[in-house]
């Protein structure tokens, strides 16, 4: 498994040099083995090994699907038919949905096989995988670590091979950050060009459903797959999807710009280092590189812990104990803060103070893109000021816990696309950089990643 | 003096539309005594990870009621979360509009004066709970029906020209095809709140649960003479929501609420909010027909009718078309607009079943016949009684046939055709006091 990614599998597969139901077995026994990692909620191994026979017969038959046959892994927030779904929390401990959500849907379509559905923060509130009730996900490189959150245990399963692709959400960083925490290529997608249906909402206004991979050209390949307009989905425009994979080798050198206020102090030198190093790797290679700012960034945060509370109040009030078993109590304590959060900046006499200044704040973050975009075609950035913490680290200081998203949160105020990629190991652990575009500029995004995987 | 202040009412009404689908999935919207929860989805179920896309045909149709009661359309509009807690109400909030509906500021003419529309907007209807045996069940079928909200500015002073308005509205949602208006299946829903002026403190009380237009009148009445009395003693009647009690004509309390509820309004992340063009909106305009009180003008006009006629024949599309019809047909055979009207109205013609052309047809029979001097049909009758003394007592020995002879006789001495059934009449009566000679 170590080493082979969706796009050599294929070749395998096609090949006969592999069937899925090995590849399938094998993703199971990493699974089993690393057990400690608690990087699985549910694991899918009869579903799985049944899906694999069939993937297997089509290959046989010379079926050809995008990704046919191979292992995937699904954050326990997607609804998977039949296929406990849990987001983490016990209000859901033995929900069993009725429905797909469009990505699972789009993924099987594609031939791929799920293996089981990941640990993460309850609800994907976290940054760290603590807050799962189902207890925490562990880094691969040193278990006494955080992997980082909220899709903890999907970038865990693609680092620790147990599955070739795993789905992510990304509403403040919960995709980019644990994939430069566990040394894998994290994709947030522009807001709404990956229907949110089926995927159990936190902010919706924000929510962006992505996915972790080994490369960037798999990232690339699932996006594929994934894209598009949904009619289940009214915030998916009819933007037509590129095909990603067909010119990931010719990037232009365009302009990088570098934001002058993700590089302030607090930022862990040693990443900063790095991040600068592979600036220079661009530069190097003909891109231009100029300074730029983002002079809202600042405000970022607290804009951030008004919107996403308001609405993850309101989006968890369906929870209502009458139909999911699990009664409101259930909630634990980040939920329950989050709750009663957003409930005091939705409350009238408030709404004006916070819910509606936050909103101005957005479009002033948003403005701080466009202006940069008019300058410059991508942006590179530090995903995290630190490395790794250690478990437990910052759990009794929720603050320090939301600040660990400076630098991923203005993308999804904003609505851009960003991809974090693994730039450089530091002392043993992973540090990967953020690559930001504008709106639907996801190639432009591969084609950057991509060359600096192939040529650094 | 006995002052007691001036009666100010004002209405809030739901409309359930009549689409084909419900208002954010695709399960259809027609929900009347069908089978409970046979018509849901993840949707309108609010099952974690659903989403909500709305229909258009909806969002236009409240549009076009919007236009149709005089409402300016905001060019820029939105759906908002209203959050509060029900076990009818799957999603812990209802998707509807809070400061940008789709139409605003309209009016409506109602016995004469002019009623203000404060707002048009759309929302969801929520599921329905049903009390049997000690247990409460949710039904999910109404869930997520398309409902317009129609509120008014408090403009109504008494409860006859509540009425009117509502028979109105439903009058107009009936011309525009977009609801059935029914409030016996709760396709009409009316709320009223009603206060008298000149207390210490404001207030309002609701009215609830009045589900036919018999009802408005005495629930109303009722309320406003409950307050009455209350003011009369030098008291501030509560602010609550009532219920009216059909079976005792009585309101009684539901839930008494002093201060407003706060459903923490939040734009809806979910919908991205409308935005019309001008043209768009000429086109929904286009759709709308001629309104009732447009229709009742033009006929008083254009066919010379009365207020009355006008108003009859103009309730519903379906009698006005029909009528227009015949008045079609009715121009080819010389035949006045008001005498169809006349005929139509007084003869009750069953028009979904007499063709116009046979209407047309009917009125022309008895066109032909004339009207016959009274004094010159006795003379006549007399005649024939003397000379047919063997018809007349074959008549009173029970011969029923003997009569319809007579009449043949004296329809003979006329040369126009005139009406048998005025001679039989006539020729009965004489004959109970005949004595023959």
């Amino acid at each position: 498994m170590a080493g082979l990614t969706i796009k050599t599998a294929q070749v395998k597969l096609t090949k006969k040099e592999v069937s899925s139901e090995e590849l399938v077995k094998l993703c199971l026994n990493e699974i089993e083995k690393k057990d400690n990692l608690n990087a699985f909620i549910t694991v899918n191994k009869e579903g799985a090994l049944r899906q694999a026979k069939f993937a297997d017969q089509k290959i046989k038959d010379g079926i050809n699907l995008p990704l046919l046959g191979i292992p995937v892994a699904i954050k326990d927030l997607f609804l998977t038919k039949g296929l406990k779904t849990t987001a983490g929390s016990k209000v859901l401990e033995n929900y069993i949905p009725q429905y797909d959500a469009t990505v699972v849907k789009k993924l099987y379509e594609a031939g791929a096989i799920i293996v089981g559905k990941t640990n993460c923060d309850a609800w994907a509130h976290g940054s760290s995988g603590e807050n799962s009730d189902f207890g925490p996900t562990k880094n691969p490189f040193n278990p006494d670590l955080v992997p980082g959150g909220s899709s903890s245990g999907s970038a865990v399963s693609v680092a620790a091979d147990m599955a070739l692709m795993a789905t992510g959400t990304d509403t403040g960083g919960s995709i980019r950050l644990p994939a430069s925490f566990c040394n894998v290529v994290g994709l947030k997608p522009t807001y709404g060009r990956v229907s949110r249906y089926g995927v159990i909402a936190m902010s919706s206004s924000q929510d962006s459903i992505g996915h972790f991979t080994k490369t960037v050209e798999d990232s690339a390949i699932v996006l594929g797959v994934t894209a598009g307009q949904d009619k289940f989905n009214a915030t998916t425009p009819s933007t037509p999807v590129q095909n990603y994979t067909k010119a990931i080798n010719d990037v232009k050198k365009v302009k990088i710009g570098i934001p002058k206020e993700y590089f302030v102090k607090g930022l862990d030198p040693k990443i900063k280092d790095a991040v600068n190093k592979a600036i220079k790797f661009y530069e190097k290679e003909g891109f231009g590189i100029e300074e730029i700012s983002l002079p809202n960034t600042e405000y970022a945060i607290a804009c951030y812990y008004i919107l996403q509370p308001s609405e993850v109040s309101s989006n968890l009030a369906r929870y209502d104990g009458i139909r999911y078993g699990n009664s409101r109590e259930t909630f634990g304590d980040e939920a329950k803060r989050r709750i009663m959060l957003g409930t005091f900046t939705l409350s009238s006499g408030y709404y004006d103070a916070y819910y509606k200044k936050a909103m101005k704040v957005r479009t002033l973050i948003k403005k701080d893109f466009e202006d940069a975009f008019k300058k410059v075609d991508a942006i590179i950035s530090p995903v995290s000021s630190t490395m790794p913490w250690n478990l437990g680290e910052k759990t009794d200081d929720p603050l320090a816990m939301y600040l660990s998203d400076a630098l991923t949160v203005p993308a999804n105020i904003a609505g851009i696309p960003g991809i974090s990629v693994p730039i450089e190991m530091i002392d043993g652990l992973p540090v990967g950089m953020q690559i930001l575009g504008p709106h639907f500029s996801e190639e432009l995004l591969f084609q950057l990643g991509h060359f600096y995987e192939r040529n650094r | 003096m006995n002052e007691i202040g001036k009666p100010v009412i004002g209405l809030e009404v739901h409309v359930e539309l009549k689409t084909k689908s419900k208002m954010f999935c695709g399960c259809p919207a027609d929900h009347f005594a069908k089978k409970p929860n046979t018509q849901t989805c993840p949707v309108c179920l609010g099952l974690p990870g659903a989403l909500p896309v709305p229909n258009q045909q909806a969002i236009e149709w409240c549009v076009m009621l919007g236009k149709a009661l005089n409402c300016e359309t905001l060019l820029f509009s939105k759906f908002d979360r209203k959050n509060y807690f029900y076990p009818d109400l799957p999603k812990g909030y209802q998707i509807s509009q809070y400061d940008q509906p789709f139409c605003q500021k309209g009016w409506i003419e109602v016995n004469g004066k002019k009623i203000g529309i404060t707002r048009v907007h759309m929302e969801e209807d929520t599921g329905k709970l049903i009390h049997e045996g000690g247990s409460t069940l949710v039904d999910f079928n109404r869930s997520g029906v398309p409902l317009v909200e129609i509120v008014t500015d408090p403009d109504f002073d008494n409860a006859k020209d509540v009425k009117a308005y509502l028979q109105k509205l439903q009058q107009i949602v009936r011309y525009l095809e977009i609801s059935d208006g029914d409030l016996e299946k709760g396709q009409m829903r009316l709320e009223p709140n009603i206060s008298i002026t000149g207390t210490k403190k404001p207030y309002k009380v609701e009215v609830k649960n009045i589900n036919s237009f018999s009802f408005v009148d005495k629930a109303i009445n009722y309320e406003l003479k409950r307050q009455q009395e209350i003011i009369e003693k030098g008291e501030t009647p509560v602010q609550e929501t009532r219920g009216w009690e059909e079976t005792a004509g009585i309101t009684k309390t539901q839930r008494i609420k002093e201060e407003a509820q706060d459903y923490r309004y939040f734009p809806e992340p979910d919908i991205p909010p409308i935005r019309w063009t001008n043209e768009q909106l000429r086109k929904i305009e286009s759709q709308i027909p001629e309104l009732p009180d447009a229709k009742l003008i033009r006929f008083k006009k254009e066919y010379q009718l009365m207020e009355y006629d006008a108003e009859i024949l103009t309730r519903d599309t379906l009698m006005a078309n029909y009528f227009e019809e015949t008045v079609k047909v009715g121009v080819k055979e010389n035949i006045s607009p008001k005498q169809i009207a006349n005929y139509i109205i007084n003869r009750k013609v069953n028009i979904t079943e007499v063709l116009p052309a046979k209407v047309i047809g009917n009125i022309l029979q008895t066109k032909n016949i004339v009207q016959i001097d009274e004094k010159e049909l006795s003379k006549v009758i007399e005649e024939i009684l003397k000379s047919n003394e063997k018809a007349v007592s074959d008549f009173r020995k029970g011969k029923e046939n003997a009569i319809m002879f007579l009449v043949g006789q004296v329809m003979r001495q006329f040369k126009q055709k005139v009406d048998a059934s005025v001679i039989k009449a006539s020729l009965l009566a004489k004959l109970e006091k005949w004595q023959t000679k």
